[in-house]
């Protein structure tokens, strides 16, 4: 209990702390780095709100990365509309289609939960690469960055930064609401013990899939938002590998962590930057190991096992 | 109407009978590569069910397993001239020793917790796999022949039946067969059955249950391998062939219901069937009519065809 209160009072200046180096870090960093690191932070956050704190796991998150990219690609760049235009249609699309997913994935639990998800995406995948207006297996390429609100040109890479890390807050501060307030209590009360809660008369069914829209949403802002970055949406973000990548980022971060999934994104992304040169194919394998490391050895991830670390040097 | 069966090599122009206005070779060829691929859907779906029946685990790493088996099948031939009957064998001992060892050094670790770290760790192993053999062979297919007793075809009068073809057909259904008869008619299946509903109690009676563990997912993996052999003359052989092909078995065994040996056979085949029809009359809707009918299951039917609620 003590140390619960002990993390509650550290929480606000790490934060505070976080939003400064975030705020000079593309001074200081390839600016197209940290971008890639923050879409990718915002979607495992959203992964993270579901699988960590209502303990449902979604094998099929990458349809919505994927398809509110593609969504924003093609109002920014054939409709015409300026970009936050293009990040809000694309995380509303999300959250109807995950508003589909979710009506018929709650329907079942645990491993099926995860295959239908899976199987589902992989239905998306299918439509993506039939439906002409994607552009197939070339996805969608040259999509302007255009300017914000009509007036900032994005082209630049630092006004660009700025408007991810703004979307990011904005998608961290939703996820850090919905944890912390009663409905949020509610998810954790779910995860844990779902008959409990069913006697306790609450509508579970409703809340989960509540859960899985607000997720939906948000990893289709990230996925919108990354669009912008490389100006391309393209088949891998909506491919099942992405699905996994994502389970990846948040099981290596901390599950059910605050923090968890940005370091995990971060590591990840690193990871996959420095080892693309001088490995080549053998990414996958090196992924796959740190899978099933993280399985067997590791499953309370980096924050996780940090948070621990501090617990235990608290107590002696 | 085009001519779509032209492509797996039957004569179509010979045959001049139509069924609702579709040439009937087309509709047989087509019909007969449904059945094939149900015939793997099922070999694979029952697979996926024995091992989650007792392990209660879903394993991911299913569809890199029957890659495996074509690999293994295809190294054999080409490396040391083991020929295909051999290797119909050979793989699935292969590749199910590989699972008995995963299960015994990391699978065992994980039945104390969620069920889903075996899903996770499964996929992981997956990636390593792909990983692996994508490293060495590229992702080009190595293609494997068919074996000379098989080779050739028969005309059926309405179409041309390759016989490779109808070997698989049968081949995948005897060893379906064969499982269901083990697990329900002998000794044997009785343990495994009872071990699925109540693990202690079957313990407590004095049945090594680990042993039944590590040999049922062992067995479930040499299904697979098993499929992957079979397999390797039709499809090429190739790192990636099993990643695609396992999303469709998970929709078949939401669909399906793993409550049921007979049960995971008859949806595997029925729907490789229901495939081969869409891709006769609405070729664009053949890789996502699984997932449609999966979703129409969810809506009607939430267990599943099969499943106990």
């Amino acid at each position: 209990m003590n140390n619960n209160s002990m993390f509650a009072r550290a929480t606000p200046y790490l934060f505070g702390a976080l939003f400064v180096i975030g705020l000079i870090a593309p001074f200081a960093v390839y600016p197209t780095f940290l971008m890639k690191i923050l879409c990718f932070g915002l979607f495992a956050c959203a992964f993270n709100l579901l699988l960590g704190f209502a303990g449902l796991l979604s094998f099929g998150h990458a349809a919505f990365l994927g398809t509110a990219g593609y969504v924003c690609g093609m109002l920014v760049r054939d409709v015409g509309v300026t970009p936050e235009i293009g990040i809000i249609g694309g995380t509303v699309v999300a959250g109807l289609l995950g508003w589909v997913f979710g009506v018929l994935a709650i329907r079942r639990t645990g491993i099926y939960f995860a295959m239908i998800t899976l199987a589902l995406s992989q239905m998306v995948y299918f439509l993506v690469l039939q439906v002409k207006a994607t552009g197939g297996e070339d996805g969608l390429q040259g999509v302007p960055r255009g300017n914000l609100f009509g007036i900032i040109d994005l082209s630049n890479n630092i006004s660009m930064y700025y408007l991810v890390f703004a979307v990011f807050c904005i998608g961290f501060f939703i996820i850090y609401r919905t944890i912390n307030s009663p409905f949020g209590e509610i998810l954790k009360a779910i995860r844990e013990n779902e008959p409990r809660a069913i006697s306790l008369g609450y509508d579970v069914a409703k809340f989960k899939l509540l859960a899985f829209i607000i997720s939906a949403s948000l990893a289709g802002m990230a996925g919108a938002t990354k669009t912008l970055v490389f100006q391309l949406a393209s088949l891998t973000d909506v491919h099942w590998h992405m699905s996994g990548e994502v389970v990846l980022m948040t099981l290596l971060g901390g599950l059910g962590t605050v923090l968890g999934p940005l370091i995990g994104a971060a590591t990840v992304v690193s990871l996959q930057t420095q080892l693309a040169d001088s490995v080549g194919s053998w990414v996958t394998v090196i992924m796959g190991v740190i899978f099933v490391l993280c399985v067997l050895l590791f499953r309370r991830g980096i924050v996780g096992e940090l948070q621990a670390l501090i617990q235990r040097a608290g107590i002696r | 109407m085009s001519h779509r069966g032209a492509a797996s090599g039957a004569p179509v122009r010979e045959f001049h009978m139509e069924i609702f206005g579709v040439p009937s070779a087309l509709l047989g060829s087509q019909l007969l590569v449904g059945l094939i691929n149900g015939s793997f859907y099922a070999i694979l779906s029952l697979g996926l069910a024995i091992i989650f029946g007792l392990l209660n685990i879903i394993n991911f790493a299913h569809g890199a397993q029957y890659m495996m088996g074509a690999f293994v099948a295809w190294i054999a031939l080409t490396k040391f001239g083991i020929n295909y009957w051999v290797s119909l064998l050979l793989a699935p001992i292969v590749v199910g020793a590989l699972g008995v060892v995963i299960e015994r050094t990391m699978l065992r670790r994980l039945y104390k917790l969620d069920h889903l770290y075996g899903l996770l760790l499964t996929f992981g192993l997956a990636l390593i796999f792909e990983g692996i053999f994508r490293d060495q062979y590229g992702i080009s297919g190595q293609s494997y022949e068919v074996p000379e007793l098989l080779q050739g075809g028969v005309n059926l009068g309405f179409m041309f039946l390759p016989i490779y073809r109808a070997w698989i057909v049968v081949a995948a259904l005897t060893v379906c067969f064969g499982t269901w008869f083990m697990i329900e008619k002998t000794k044997l299946g009785s343990y495994l059955r009872a071990g699925t509903e109540n693990p202690q109690m079957v313990q407590a009676l004095g049945i090594n249950v680990p042993l039944l563990i590590t040999f049922t997912y062992g067995y479930g993996v040499a299904l697979a391998a098993f499929a992957g052999v079979l397999a390797a003359p039709v499809y090429q052989v190739n790192p990636l062939m099993g990643s695609n092909l396992i999303i469709v078995v998970f929709a078949v065994v939401v669909i399906g219901g793993m409550g049921s040996i007979m049960g995971s056979i008859v949806t595997g085949l029925g729907l490789g069937l229901i495939e081969g029809l869409t891709r006769v009359f609405y070729p664009e809707g053949s890789a996502v009519v699984v997932f449609i009918i999966m979703v129409i299951v969810l809506l009607v039917r939430p267990a599943g065809l099969f499943g106990k609620t």
